[in-house]
């Protein structure tokens, strides 16, 4: 179904991707802006970079962010391809209905209602066991762990359905136990499935606003939450830098994961090459 | 077992034992992959929301946490009964709460078919493009769907300021002479959250779309029927799985927004998101804000029942 | 009611011994197989011996697939019992059944070599690193792929990751192996070729090889003994010859080959012929089974059997008719004929193509009369 896009189709297309990006270019275009009014133009310069190296709670919003992204992404791609694998592979098992719906749920669930349930949930585990005694970043990792996981438990069950249990059933037929099975072909063929969902449990922590200022407690400020007490005043030249540093970041990021799977489409070619070559 | 020569001078009942054993390990290592997510999810997904709906059930007290405790509920009398319910007759009696979610579904809904009206061509787009250019395109679309949202929101405030591009643009064009208000209204609203969604309604459509069988348009053209006329009776209703999904994914989020009517909206636009942030944080009244997520929750039951239905079907198909 | 014919003589020279005190390899007794209401395998039994090349023959759903699963330990039977080599395998998981499978897509692992791919199993065995490498080049030579050890499956043929997938399976040296559709993903040509090849392996070998296929042509080249499946059920079990030239009744004489049906009424009985009356006329059948006079029977007649002429048959038999050519479907040596007789039922006759047009004395053609006739011992009896 292609190479015949018709006229209507292509302005659309057009239309579609200057909508999206064009935003985000002006965004960047004005983090060099010299002005201290965001919207006027005063020539090229990157004095706002300057000021935003200089500014502490900045860099200390940031590594907070990534420490909590980091452990995020690990753990919930753990539980995720766990999850993943108990709905795909393991038939029917007891409340495994509950169990797919709470795996969906944290998708769509506004986050607001997410945000306040683990506020609520936090203060009464505290008021009954004393724990947690202050609010920061286990509590935002634990928030970020609990949706992230059902976006990386998305991925894999898309890869592990698209696998088929051949293999599996190949390998437990030449004698693998199922932990081997687990180990030695499923994990493998899950790697693609795996790095795309850890990198997607990472850039979402990063990105959350709403849950973490509901779970976070005094002093413990994560990037989205520092930005958003800045812009809610209004547009700032520091905060368009700030922008463009980490969008660049996120870009850089997934472009090397772009061109991983790209060099894997390249080798696939010459495999299929290869296959096709006749017997010597 | 991992050496049949060795295992064949074992006698069988020690044999058996071991396979017993082995098989009670490899049983509770499925248990254990179940287990963790399951319980994870069970503890922190599921038992927050139950105690959510307790507290919607308390009353205010000033104290820290500003709430009555369960205790107290649970031995308490009639009179109490009926004190915990004013929450959600406080909701229901206060027109504006009433007024909030009425506008919050409408904003949501309007939005949803806006992100339909650009998203369907572009995901169709990219599914009618060369096979070089189609995993770029989708590539460009996924990218923003990586960077941080709350930038992106932002990125409109500076097109939309008074003093903004848009703005700036149309006066120096000489198309107006003062700027038109379009930062902190209801416009800015739908554009933040088309713009910020957008990717959500066109992946699941493209998903649907790939799978769509592209020699059905043919056999339909083959057997006399135009590009329209294909499109309404072949294509059309081939997607409606992915226009549902892309939809659901839109609408339900939105309706619950909390940053794009903070930031784009300002004090103008009143969405239950905002309002129940607002109610925690600045009002500190949390039996009330419980009560709104509870209401809330209740209102999108039904969407997400079906989005969860259509994703258990989506799964079954493949 | 007709009951089975003896089996004849050939099969047993063709066939492996199949001595009556040798404990059969693998027997199934009465196994069942549900998923929820559907009844995949209903109430199966079956002995198949040491060395055999055993088919399994069906359409789709007709429950070969489920069963070959269940040799394997993929699927748990619903009731019933699988034994192999004397062992109950109802409680034995697929790792440690003394089967290997070789899957209809293969199954082989794309992130391994084919080196690798084929010593996984051994290692799961525990074998020592030389016997591995060892018999790693015994199997690669046996499949004729010693150069391609490196290779991953990805950069293989079809035909070379089918030989890949056999080697995988038979390094483990298993007592059953069990092939699923094991040359569905090749070309013709390629299938044709490959038939021998298993053929010779398995003879090489001496492994007993259970095959799944849906291909009539594929079971009868391979197999010593074929079990058609229908509907979950075993239609009929023999060898190759006995269910083609014996088929049991009408669905096997028509899922094999094709088969010209008549049905009709004994009228006379003696040593060892039948007169049956059907609507084509009366005719002679040969047998040696016993039927009563007036028992309502079917007769199958294969179209390759038919001999068909322009001029009468020298020797008039009692099985001859008179007919037209209705239609031709020419195939360059054979030519199917469509021949419509007296009471209008047509027949299909196949009859190899031995003169050119030119020749008219003998070329048959649309329209011509001509005579049909056939052995008396060409008819097939056939119940149900």
């Amino acid at each position: 179904m292609h190479g015949e896009r018709s006229r209507f189709l292509s302005i659309m297309l057009f239309v579609g991707f200057t909508f999206l990006y064009v935003p985000i270019i002006l965004l960047i275009i004005y983090s060099f802006n010299y002005s201290k009014l965001v919207p006027v133009w005063g020539g090229w310069s990157t004095r706002w970079y300057g000021v935003l190296f200089e500014s502490p709670d900045v860099w200390d919003a940031v590594l907070l962010s990534l420490k909590i992204a980091v452990v995020n992404a690990t753990f919930a791609t753990i539980l995720g391809t766990l999850a993943g694998l108990a709905m795909v592979r393991f038939g029917r098992f007891r409340g495994r209905t509950l169990f797919g719906g709470m795996l969906v749920a944290p998708l769509v669930m506004p986050e607001v209602i997410t945000g306040l349930s683990l506020l609520v949930f936090f203060i009464s585990l505290k008021q009954l066991f004393g724990w947690p005694t202050e609010r920061g970043f286990t509590t935002i990792t634990i928030a970020h762990i609990t949706f992230s996981l059902a976006y990386v438990a998305v991925i894999i069950q898309a890869r592990l359905t698209g696998m088929g249990n051949n293999l599996e059933e190949a390998a437990a037929d030449l004698g693998a136990k199922p932990f081997k099975v687990m180990t030695k072909i499923t994990i493998p063929m899950l790697a693609p499935g795996l790095l795309s969902g850890w990198l997607l449990a990472f850039t979402l922590s990063l990105d959350d606003l709403v849950i973490a200022s509901f779970v976070t407690g005094p002093g413990s400020n994560t990037l989205p939450i520092l930005i958003f007490s800045r812009i809610r005043l209004g547009l700032r030249p520091d905060i368009n830098a700030l922008a463009t540093i980490i969008i660049l970041f996120v870009a850089v990021l997934v472009a090397i994961a772009a061109v991983i799977l790209f060099r894997q489409q390249k080798r696939d070619l010459l495999d299929q090459k290869m296959a096709r070559m006749p017997e010597v | 077992m991992t050496d049949i020569g060795v295992f064949k001078v074992i006698p069988p009942r020690i044999r058996l034992a071991w396979t017993r054993f082995a098989g009670s390990i490899q049983s509770s290592w499925k248990t254990l992959v179940i287990w963790t997510p399951f319980f994870w999810l069970l503890i922190f997904f599921l038992a927050p929301f139950f105690i959510v709906a307790k507290i919607s059930l308390a009353e205010l007290v000033i104290a820290s946490p500003p709430f009555s405790n369960m205790v107290q509920w649970v031995d308490g009398s009639v009179v109490t009964i009926r004190l915990v319910f004013d929450n959600f007759i406080y909701i229901f009696e206060d027109p504006l709460y009433a007024r909030t979610y009425v506008n919050s579904l409408k904003i949501a809904s309007i939005s949803t078919v806006f992100c339909l009206l650009v998203g369907y061509p572009v995901a169709y787009g990219i599914i009618r493009s060369g096979p070089v250019a189609k995993p770029l395109l989708l590539f460009a679309i996924i990218l923003p769907f990586w960077t941080s949202f709350l930038l992106r929101v932002y990125a409109w405030m500076g097109l939309l300021a008074d003093q903004g591009t848009i703005n700036s643009l149309l006066i120096s064009l000489g198309l107006i002479e003062t700027p038109i208000q379009m930062l902190y209204t209801e416009f800015a609203v739908y554009v933040g959250i088309v713009y910020t969604y957008l990717p959500f309604m066109i992946l699941p459509l493209y998903a649907n779309m790939e799978k769509l069988d592209s020699t059905l348009n043919e056999a339909a053209a083959d057997l006399g029927s135009g590009p329209i006329n294909t499109f309404f009776k072949i294509t059309l209703p081939l997607t409606a799985p992915g226009i549902i999904a892309g939809s659901l994914l839109v609408f339900i989020p939105a309706t619950g927004e909390y940053v794009i009517p903070d930031l784009l909206g300002g004090g103008n636009v009143q969405m239950i998101g905002r309002l129940l942030y607002n109610e925690f944080a600045r009002n500190v009244d949390w039996p009330v804000a419980s009560a709104v997520a509870i209401v809330l929750l209740l209102l999108l039951v039904l969407p997400m029942a079906v989005y969860q239905h259509y994703q258990a079907k989506s799964s079954e198909d493949t | 009611m007709v009951n089975k014919p003896p089996a004849p003589e050939q099969s047993k020279e063709q066939g492996p011994s199949q001595d009556a005190d040798q404990e059969p390899l693998l027997q199934i007794r009465a196994v069942i197989k549900k998923f929820g209401d559907f009844t995949a395998v209903n109430d199966v039994n079956l002995d198949i011996h040491k060395g055999e090349l055993f088919c399994l023959l069906g359409g789709s759903g007709c429950g070969k697939t489920t069963l070959l699963r269940m040799l394997a330990g993929f699927e748990a039977p619903s009731s019933g019992k699988i034994i192999i080599d004397g062992k109950d395998m109802s409680d034995v998981p697929p790792y440690e059944r003394p089967t290997n499978m070789m899957f209809q897509n293969y199954a082989l692992f794309p992130h391994m070599s084919v080196e690798k791919n084929i010593s996984f199993g051994l290692q799961q065995d525990g074998f020592s690193k030389s016997e591995i490498s060892d018999r790693i080049d015994d199997i690669l030579r046996l499949v004729e792929l010693r150069d391609y050890k490196k290779r991953r499956p990805q950069q293989l043929s079809g035909g070379q990751r089918q030989r890949v997938a056999l080697a995988r399976a038979l390094v483990k040296e298993p007592k059953l192996l069990l092939l699923d559709e094991p040359l569905g993903a090749l070309d013709k040509k390629l299938r044709e070729q490959t038939q021998f090849e298993l053929m010779n392996i398995q003879d090489k070998v001496g492994v007993t090889f259970v095959v799944v296929t849906h291909d009539q042509e594929e079971a009868m080249t391979l197999s010593t003994r074929i079990a058609v499946m229908d509907k979950g059920k075993f239609v009929q079990i023999g060898t190759p010859t006995e269910i083609y030239e014996f088929p049991e009744n009408r669905f096997i004489a028509d899922f094999i080959g094709s088969a010209n049906i008549f049905e009709g009424k004994v009228i006379e009985t003696s040593v060892n012929h039948l007169r049956i009356k059907t609507e084509i006329g009366d005719f002679d059948v040969e047998h040696n089974i016993e039927v009563s006079k007036g028992s309502h029977v079917y007769i199958g007649l294969r179209p390759e059997k038919i001999h068909l002429s322009k001029q009468a048959p020298e020797k008039k038999t009692e099985n001859q008719t008179l007919g037209v050519i209705d239609d031709i479907g020419y195939l360059g040596n054979t030519s199917r004929y469509k021949v419509r007789l007296e009471s209008g039922r047509i027949i299909d006759v196949t009859a190899p193509n031995q003169v050119r047009p030119k020749n008219r004395t003998h070329h048959i053609t649309w329209e011509d009369n001509v005579y049909i006739h056939w052995d008396a011992s060409s008819s097939m009896l056939l119940n149900k």
